[in-house]
């Protein structure tokens, strides 16, 4: 099963490699890995897209736990969260295919982004799974290149303000 | 003398900050990056810099003498090469959670990247090996850094720290406060158990009718070893302990069962195969404890202590985890037990497993045999030894035949298995301990793989026993190709390619002997051990072809368990 994991973890020099280093090195799988800077410039939140039997999955969580450069680590799986992912797709468009084009484009509510006369890209943001079906609607035009982002989640706000541990920070 | 708070040097914080630590002594060898450490030690008296032939000698020094004392070993090497060659001794404290921190010269920050000369990116090769490592960029953060390192490496599942050192860093000038304390953030190890979990365990150990204490290098590391001793004496229960864990128990009790699994004793596996309770205190079910997963212990109630949460339903599943230390843990337990047990039919069942099948050898053929050595050296040393393996089969004597009283006193590369781990470790040990005998172990591979060690034993006149359990073989390579690889013997006979031990002994300085008789051996024991002037070499070539026994082979059972070596008449 599918875990999308939120880290916090110090924003400095060599954390972000060690959490990479622990996944290649235990054997854990990644599917997308996205980091950024948080509302306090220090620390960092990485979102991490893994898989794996429960058991895999707790041991993700300690290995991450036991990272000197972790803050917290929280499993949302399961939990109130968004998730969005961002696309840049970029395809080929023939004689009356370009409207067909935009037009999924926009009942994705994508926009827009380039274009010349062979090629027309997407911004597509979204859950996960709406990106796929985006990807599944393109493919028949040709997709020449596309670049992921990798998932990014939080909890939801409701959901903040019961758990009272999240106030660490 | 400076004042606190007065600009110093890189250099002088360097060493001012291991001073507030408290270490007293420094492994380490000199080169270019760290030229300017060196400039500095020499005039430095309050602690002891040790000079090692290799840097992997200097980790496993350290290493010894932190498993030996509790206190954090101290390496210092130069960048490049000089780091690179500590990688196996820090992949070994990794491994059995040493608590040593080690610093790398580094080439200047602008060099950094550059391919410069002796430049390695040691902090990307032992990321995945040290507890944390760092690089410093900056002499306002040295201070700071070395305290946090030997924090790290000592507080919760102890382990070895990296910190590299860019030669301008060290040059530079800086004000000096060591920081009293820290906080980190991202690090709060787990110290008192949670309480209801004790209760809980204490409840279950009062139910239990056929129970065992599964004990590893954790109640060792946490100096548990009064409180194990009182709550396994008051409660009457059976101990097991693992490679790590032996000492931790006195091995001559007759509550102890000896070491467990693959090469374990017969009656400790069944005990393990067959108890109700299985409570296990700072061990972490090793694939060479456990053998087939699915089959260990399935008849128990599995209670798991640890420091380490991540050691927790790593391997094995268990019904009871208690995050913590496990001295405190077993002092709150102790209180919690309020009846004496009735195990008697336990005991009796157990007794009868260790007479089925006790621990033998071939005693009356006249040959010199390494189990007869270790029986000696237990007998003579009562146990009280500091005695230092190497990897291979007479590690597996020593832990079967050797009865360890202490604690502290097996000191072994366990988790990475390090041959030639034995040689500069003792060295380190030797620093440690003073008022026990020292005795390296090694067979004839392990002891070359650091030879050049044994002159740092000569030259600090270390009164070091290094015994050679010499079969001409890569003994426990040889019994696996024996048993499971169809009997080719590839590239382990060593018979053709050894040194004269003997002559290698004498040339390094060292009070050497040799024999190959049973008959020699008290006579040799008791002169290498009355010998404190220095250290002593002596070669025991032993019979070839030995193999240690019991063995369950890799992966399998205690009903797989092989006891002696097949008579080619019952293999159809």
């Amino acid at each position: 099963m599918k875990h999308t994991i939120s880290v916090l973890v110090e924003n400095h020099y060599g954390a972000f490699n060690r959490v990479a280093t622990m996944f290649s090195g235990k054997g854990f799988n990644i599917h997308s890995i996205s980091i950024g800077e948080t509302e306090i410039p220090e620390i960092s939140r990485m979102t991490i897209v893994t898989e794996g039997e429960d058991k895999i999955i707790e041991q993700v969580v300690k290995q991450l736990n036991r990272l000197i450069d972790t803050i917290k680590v929280i499993d949302l799986t399961g939990q109130y969260r968004i998730e969005r992912e961002l696309a840049l797709i970029t395809v080929f468009y023939q004689k009356g295919t370009r409207i067909e084009i935009t037009n999924i484009s926009n009942i994705f509510r994508g926009n827009v982004v380039d274009i010349n006369n062979k090629t027309i890209t997407l911004e597509i943001t979204g859950p996960p799974d709406k990106i796929d079906a985006v990807i599944n609607v393109l493919e028949p035009y040709g997709i020449k290149e596309m670049a992921r982002s990798g998932t990014v989640a939080l909890k939801r706000g409701e959901q903040l303000k019961q758990d009272k541990k999240e106030s660490v920070l | 003398m400076k004042t606190p708070n007065s600009k110093m040097t890189g250099a002088e914080i360097f060493f001012e900050s291991l001073k507030k630590e408290k270490v007293e002594y420094i492994f380490g060898y000199p080169g270019g990056a760290v030229l300017k450490l060196y400039e500095k030690l020499y005039d430095i008296n309050y602690l002891k810099h040790i000079l090692v032939r290799h840097e992997q000698g200097a980790t496993h020094m350290a290493e010894g003498y932190a498993k030996a004392t509790g206190k954090v070993g101290v390496v210092l090497v130069t960048s490049g090469p000089g780091a690179t060659n500590t990688v196996t001794g820090i992949a070994d404290a990794y491994m059995d959670s040493v608590p040593i921190v080690v610093f790398t010269g580094q080439v200047a920050t602008h060099l950094i990247g550059n391919d410069a000369f002796q430049e390695a990116d040691i902090v990307g090769i032992t990321r995945p090996i040290t507890k944390h490592n760092f690089l410093v960029r900056d002499v306002a953060e040295l201070a700071m850094t070395i305290k946090k390192a030997f924090y790290i490496a000592s507080t919760g599942r102890p382990g070895p720290v990296l910190v590299d050192l860019p030669k301008d860093v060290i040059n530079a000038v800086s004000d000096f406060e060591y920081p009293e304390k820290i906080e980190l953030r991202g690090y709060k190890p787990t110290f008192l158990g949670h309480q209801n979990q004790i209760k809980k365990a204490a409840e279950m150990l009062k139910k239990a009718k056929r129970p065992l204490l599964y004990v590893g290098g954790g109640v060792i590391m946490s100096n548990g070893e009064r409180e194990l001793r009182l709550f396994a004496k008051e409660n009457n229960l059976p101990v097991t302990m693992t490679l790590q864990g032996l000492g931790a128990f006195p091995g001559n009790d007759s509550q102890s069962l000896g070491m467990l699994g693959m090469h374990g004793t017969y009656w400790a596996n069944q005990a393990v195969n067959n108890c109700d309770v299985l409570f296990s205190l700072g061990a972490r079910f090793d694939d060479r404890v456990t053998g087939k997963i699915d089959s260990f212990a399935t008849k128990a109630y599995k209670i798991h202590v640890d420091i380490d949460p991540t050691c927790i339903d790593k391997n094995i599943i268990v019904d009871l985890p208690i995050v913590g230390d496990v001295k405190h843990v077993l002092a709150e337990l102790a209180v919690e037990m309020d009846q004496t047990p009735d195990f008697s039919d336990w005991w009796k069942q157990i007794n009868i497993w260790r007479e089925e099948c006790p621990l033998t050898y071939e005693k009356n053929d006249g040959k010199l045999r390494c189990e007869y050595i270790i029986e000696k050296i237990s007998e003579k040393t009562k146990g009280e030894a500091v005695i230092i393996s190497d990897v291979g089969q007479h590690q597996m004597w020593i832990s079967q035949y050797y009865k360890f009283v202490n604690p502290r006193s097996h000191i072994t590369s366990g988790g990475l298995g390090t041959m030639g781990f034995s040689l500069p470790a003792s060295i380190g040990v030797s620093f440690g301990i003073k008022d026990r005998p020292i005795i390296s172990i090694s067979g004839d591979g392990g002891f070359q793989m650091n030879i050049q060690e044994l002159i740092t034993a000569v030259y600090y006149k270390l009164p070091i026993k290094f015994f050679i359990i010499n079969n001409s073989f890569l003994g426990m390579v040889r019994q696996w190709q024996e048993l499971f690889h169809a009997e080719k013997y590839s590239f382990t006979d060593l018979s053709e390619s050894n040194p004269d031990f003997l002559k290698v002994g004498q040339a390094f300085g060292l009070k050497s002997f040799s024999t190959n008789s049973p008959n020699n051996v008290d006579e040799i024991l008791d002169k290498a051990l009355a010998y404190n002037d220095g250290p002593v070499l002596v070669e025991f070539k032993v019979v070839k072809e030995d193999m240690v026994f019991p063995i369950i082979p890799a992966g399998q059972t205690v009903n797989e368990i092989m006891t002696k070596r097949l008579d080619p008449k019952e293999m159809v």
